[in-house]
């Protein structure tokens, strides 16, 4: 009997060699290991034999079974790694066909420049503020230290919707408003939408982007103004850029300044975009004036604060080299899709 | 504000380059515009004396001549010119010498015979003729003459042949321009100006009219019978006049018409020259006129009435009335007050008597004024920013001073100083730490006080007096700022606020708009920018007519500035549209635009009541493309409501929207408020904006999203019980909105559907006409048990059933 065994072992053994494919394999596998398979009989006919030999002969053919079982699974493994390969070979793509991506839009050049200051003051702590654009002229002048006579309020400067109401020239109206309804500490940038009586050319635009920012709280100190300034002027343009502040006048600071930063095309070595000056004009700013602390209900003995503001475009358009003003509102997707 | 270097040096001492002196004042608050050096493009410009004239032989019009250009040099020089005579004194442009514009002169031939340089005129030295009246354009410059009596002679010249022309004709000069703000007048002059170089160079304050301050001239009611008053003390704060008698009209001397042309005043007479001279010298400007036109010999400072007219001195006819101010003799205005002098009363060739009127107004009204009129003048842009009543004495006195200096005239002793509205003196406490604090600096109050007492403002008792040509130092503030400016506005350091902190961030609808922008662009739209005007016409292209709200609310601009931009827009239809046509010009293809921007709604005339209108935050999705329709627009917009977490909305088919496909259009609706319009434009639009495809719009109100927006997500727990699925076809009218099926699949089955998916319309001939066959595949589940086939079973019976009924379906098999 254990030759018979030992014999239909060879003769597996062989036709797993021989088999071809996973089918052949698999006819193998039945005719010796399946329910009426050669190995299968004999362990079947174990009843014919001898209580003593059972054991031996018993395990004789599980240690032949499982053999043939790891033979015909590590053929199958081959047969099947051998299929893939095939797959393989015949299923190349040209990766450098296009792509079925959706194609996206893009954010306005302006939006970008507005977003990017909105995220570096909102990581300082600001709140973002937002006031209306048809304004009340008190908010746009005179609580911002702006009286009736001033040459800001002319009818050449500003539009009129009727002799109280305008389109606020400036973010500005914002400040008074906020002061108004919040209290100490107040820390605030709006950006937004203002409006100028300027024809449209190259430089100039009735309707342009300011962002506005504002602290009121106790102990606020210019210096804390031109911190805050640099800071934001590395974070926005650069680590590299210095700021510089000059005198300047204006009606709700005091004192006033205009601040200045480094070319950040060239560095401060002179070029076309600085004119060859190294520094650009960024930004007006200042202590925000006592008057209007007054007029909107803070009092400047206890309370001090800083104002900025800036026009976007002016940002956007040396930031990107736009060169005329009119393409940012022309809205050519030639010209947006590049942003 | 121009200023010559040369000038300025009468008040400091000036030991840097004009560079350096503009980028100093530049920093301490005098903004330098241009440095200008005159002359720098003339070189090797000498002066030469015509020696002898002789005709030329191959021409009529051309002369050869013989100059002396100094040191022994004499050269021929042929000309065309035909006002020059011998002997004159002229400018010579050498060979090998330069003129403005890039001009080389070479030493050349001129019709055969040799020509050693360049006899110049006015023009071709670059400079203006009006400020050379007794020259003449097509000619030569001639400096001195012994046959031009208008020239004359001058022996002086003599010694100067073959000198450089720039020294002579004062064009030698550095010219800075100053941006002088609004708060600081007082820099509107040379004093000024010399003050704040000199503090700012740290050198000695040089006043070279120390004596304006003491000179006494006695009160008089009357001078030469001239008597003055003043009706409106609310505009007119002083009125001061003096005269001069024996007057003697000419030429000014040329000290003072280089240092005027350097400020860019013409030249006109002595006594107009030495108005405007000390006006520039000190900041006040001052008017000059005929005593003998002054009608019953009194003047009056008062409110012009209505249509009251005057010719101004520049011969232009002017209408006033009641806002604006005149100087009045007894019938008629002789001057706008602050603006301009008029005609009748100019100083003439004859004049004998001049008055010289020193004045101050209120600077609101000139400036008013001055724009009604259309005259801005030196001396309203003065005026209009506030002058100091004190430094207008000062002014008329130096005005008498310098014409007895020229001697063109003798003063007539006293003076009329009618002076009702005096001039406040602030008195400020000088508090040093908080000063400090404000500035963030550590500032000795000695530092403090040394600069406060170069700029004379007087410190007694700790108060801070400024001196009366600073009214802008009002407070605290001021101070701090006048300071800082010379402590040094590079000196601040950059720290960063001390206090509590505070957290930053975006409120509930910009946290919308931004996501929602952000989406949109993923989803491949670009945004735009565009301004809040419109004008009826563009409503019109809009199909907006008539009594439509769009044009009954609408928020009109006074002053607007042109037709197209007179309202503020109602809606943005019109102004998508006009960016869709921009890139449908440009043969853009594809084109998917996103607008984020306010709209404005003046609901019950609310501006009349002094009320602000209506602002609406409104996202609008302008699309034209081959590939898109409705439904992908409708696809888009409810990924905004969901990016935004609006959950809860209907669809509603709208009808009436002019701007809209009557057809294919819905609104998106909570309730009965819509929130959001969407559909084909009206092909009247495309019509009108000359676009052939169709085009897609969405106006979403960002607000009312906001606004039904909830943030309030919890976790469900995945069911572990299986779905059943079964499919259901039927046949339906063409009109029948598939919409409609779906509420009633929902309201019959009960709760236990999880989803109803369309997944087939179908329309063919077979089905019969107006009749679409609408297949859905619906699947239920809850969430606590394995659903029974008999449950399922009777819900879709009851669906069926409702449908058959309702809709008049019938159910294919």
């Amino acid at each position: 009997m254990q030759e018979q065994i030992s014999q239909i072992k060879e003769k597996a053994l062989e036709a797993i060699k021989n088999a071809k494919d996973a089918k052949e394999l698999e006819e193998v596998r039945v005719q010796y290991l399946g329910k009426k398979g050669e190995l299968t009989l004999i362990l079947r006919s174990m009843g014919g034999i001898s209580p003593e030999e059972r054991p031996i002969i018993g395990s004789l053919v599980n240690q032949v079974r499982d053999e043939l079982e790891t033979k015909i699974e590590e053929g199958e493994k081959s047969f099947a790694n051998k299929a893939i390969e095939e797959r393989l070979a015949t299923e190349n793509i040209d990766v450098t066909e296009p792509s079925k991506k959706i194609t996206l839009g893009s954010v306005h050049p302006i939006t970008q420049v507005v977003n990017d200051v909105k995220e570096i003051f909102i990581g300082m702590g600001y709140q973002i503020a937002d006031g209306p654009e048809i304004e009340l002229a008190t908010y746009n002048f005179d609580k911002l230290n702006t009286p009736p006579d001033h040459p800001a309020r002319d009818i050449q400067d500003t539009f009129y919707i009727t002799d109280d109401i305008i389109l606020r020239s400036q973010t500005s109206s914002v400040q008074a408003r906020v002061m108004e309804s919040q209290k100490p500490p107040i820390k605030i940038i709006c950006p937004g939408s203002v409006y100028r009586s300027d024809s449209v050319d190259a430089t100039h635009s009735p309707v342009f982007h300011q962002i506005e920012g504002l602290v009121i709280d106790r102990n606020v100190s210019m210096a804390d103004l031109k911190g805050t300034l640099a800071m934001f002027a590395k974070k926005c343009l650069g680590e590299k850029t210095q700021i510089r502040f000059r005198p300047h006048h204006f009606p709700f600071t005091e004192p006033s300044a205009e601040a200045d930063v480094s070319c950040f095309v060239c560095g401060g070595k002179g070029c076309r975009v600085c004119k060859g000056e190294g520094w650009i004009e960024l930004l007006g700013c200042g202590m925000v004036h006592p008057n209007v602390l007054r007029n909107c209900g803070i009092n400047p003995e206890e309370y001090s604060g800083f104002a900025f503001g800036f026009g976007v475009e002016r940002i956007a358009m040396a930031k990107f080299g736009i060169d005329d003003m009119r393409l940012l509102y022309e809205n050519d997707v030639r010209f947006l899709k590049q942003f | 504000m121009k200023a010559s270097i040369e000038w300025l040096k009468e008040y400091s001492d000036i030991n840097v380059s004009p560079k350096e002196l503009g980028d100093i004042l530049t920093m301490t608050g005098s903004k330098v515009e241009t440095i200008e050096e005159q002359g720098r493009e003339i070189q090797n410009v000498v002066v030469g004396k015509i020696l002898e004239i002789k005709p030329h032989m191959d021409s009529d019009h051309l002369v050869v001549t013989k100059v002396d250009i100094g040191n022994g040099e004499i050269v021929q020089i042929v000309t065309g010119a035909n006002n020059i005579h011998e002997n004159d004194i002229v400018p010579i442009a050498k060979d090998g010498s330069k003129l403005p514009g890039g001009v080389e002169i070479k030493k050349g031939q001129l019709r055969g015979v040799e020509s050693c340089g360049m006899m110049c005129s006015v023009g071709e030295l670059g400079l203006d003729i009006h400020n050379y009246p007794n020259q003449i354009e097509n000619g030569i410059m001639i400096l001195a003459s012994e046959q031009n009596e208008k020239i004359g002679k001058n022996k002086e010249l003599e010694k100067s042949l073959g000198k450089d022309i720039k020294g002579e004709l004062g064009l030698n000069q550095t010219i800075i321009d100053f941006e002088i703000t609004p708060n600081r007048p007082d820099c509107l002059s040379i004093e000024g100006l010399g003050r704040e170089t000199a503090v700012s160079l740290k050198e000695t304050f040089k006043n070279p009219h120390k004596n304006l301050d003491e000179i006494k001239v006695p009160d008089k009611d009357d001078i030469e019978g001239l008597t003055v008053s003043i009706e409106a003390p609310d505009l007119c704060y002083r009125y001061i006049a003096r005269v001069v008698k024996n007057v003697k009209i000419g030429p000014s001397p040329d000290w003072m018409v280089k240092r005027l042309n350097g400020c860019g005043i013409r030249s006109i007479n002595n006594i107009v020259d030495i108005t405007n001279y000390v006006m520039l010298e000190l900041g006040q400007p001052m008017h000059a006129f005929d005593i003998n036109s002054i009608e019953g010999k009194h003047i009056t400072v008062r409110r012009a009435k209505k249509n009251e007219k005057i010719t101004t001195l520049d011969d232009q006819e002017r209408s006033l009335d009641e806002t604006m101010l005149v100087i009045s003799d007894e019938r008629k205005p002789v001057a706008i007050a602050g603006v301009m002098g008029g005609q009748n009363s100019e100083i003439e060739e004859d004049t004998q008597t001049v008055v010289f009127e020193s004045a101050v107004f209120y600077g609101g009204s000139v400036r008013k004024t001055a724009k009604a009129v259309g005259l801005r003048t030196e001396a309203s842009s003065r005026y209009e920013k506030g002058l100091s009543p004190e430094n207008a004495l000062r002014v008329v006195n130096r005005a008498v001073e310098l014409v007895e200096q020229l001697g063109a005239g003798e003063a007539v002793e006293g003076k009329i100083d009618v002076y009702p509205t005096k001039q406040k003196v602030s008195q400020i406490p000088l508090q040093v730490d908080r000063i400090n604090h404000l500035l963030g600096i550590q500032a000795t109050k000695e530092e403090m006080m040394n600069i406060l007492e170069k700029l004379e403002m007087k410190v007694e008792n700790n108060i801070v007096i400024p001196p009366y040509f600073r009214q802008d130092v009002e407070q605290l503030a001021d101070v701090a700022e006048e300071i800082l400016r010379f402590y040094g506005y590079d000196k601040l350091e950059t720290t960063l606020i001390n206090s509590e902190t505070t957290l930053g961030g975006r409120n509930k609808e910009q946290t919308i708009r931004d996501k929602v922008a952000e989406l949109l662009v993923n989803l491949g739209l670009s945004e735009i920018c565009t301004f809040g005007f419109i004008s009826n016409k563009d409503l019109e292209k809009c199909n907006i007519i008539g009594d439509n709200e769009y044009l009954q609310e609408a928020v009109y601009i006074q002053n607007p500035l042109s037709e197209d931009y007179t309202i503020m827009k109602t809606t943005s239809v019109p102004t998508m549209m006009q960016m869709l046509q921009n890139n449908n010009n440009y043969k853009n293809k594809d084109v998917r635009l996103f607008d984020i921007s306010r709209t404005y709604q003046d609901k019950n005339e609310a501006t009349k009541k002094g009320e602000l209108p209506l602002e609406n935050n409104i996202l609008t999705i302008g699309m034209y493309s081959d590939n898109e329709d409705f439904y992908t627009l409708k696809g888009l917009v409810e990924n905004v409501l969901e990016v935004s977490g609006m959950m809860r909305f209907d669809v509603r088919k709208e009808g009436n929207n002019k701007m809209y496909h009557p057809g294919r259009c819905a609104n998106i609706n909570v309730g009965n408020d819509v929130v959001a319009t969407l559909g084909e434009a009206n092909p009247l639009l495309t019509r009108n904006y000359d676009i052939s495809q169709r085009i897609l719009l969405a106006e979403i109100n960002l607000d009312k999203i906001a606004k039904y927006a909830r943030n309030n997500k919890k976790y469900a727990p995945i069911t572990k019980f299986p779905a059943v699925e079964r499919d259901i076809s039927m046949l339906v009218d063409e009109t029948v909105e598939v919409g409609r099926i779906e509420t009633i699949i929902q309201k019959k089955s009960k709760k236990l559907l999880e989803e109803a998916k369309l997944f087939d319309i179908y329309r063919s001939e077979k089905l019969g006409e107006n009749k679409k066959s609408v297949a859905y595949s619906l699947r239920f589940r809850v969430p606590d048990r394995t659903l029974k086939d008999e449950e399922i079973n009777s819900v879709m019976t009851e669906i069926i059933a409702e449908l058959e009924k309702s809709l008049g379906a019938e159910l294919r098999k």
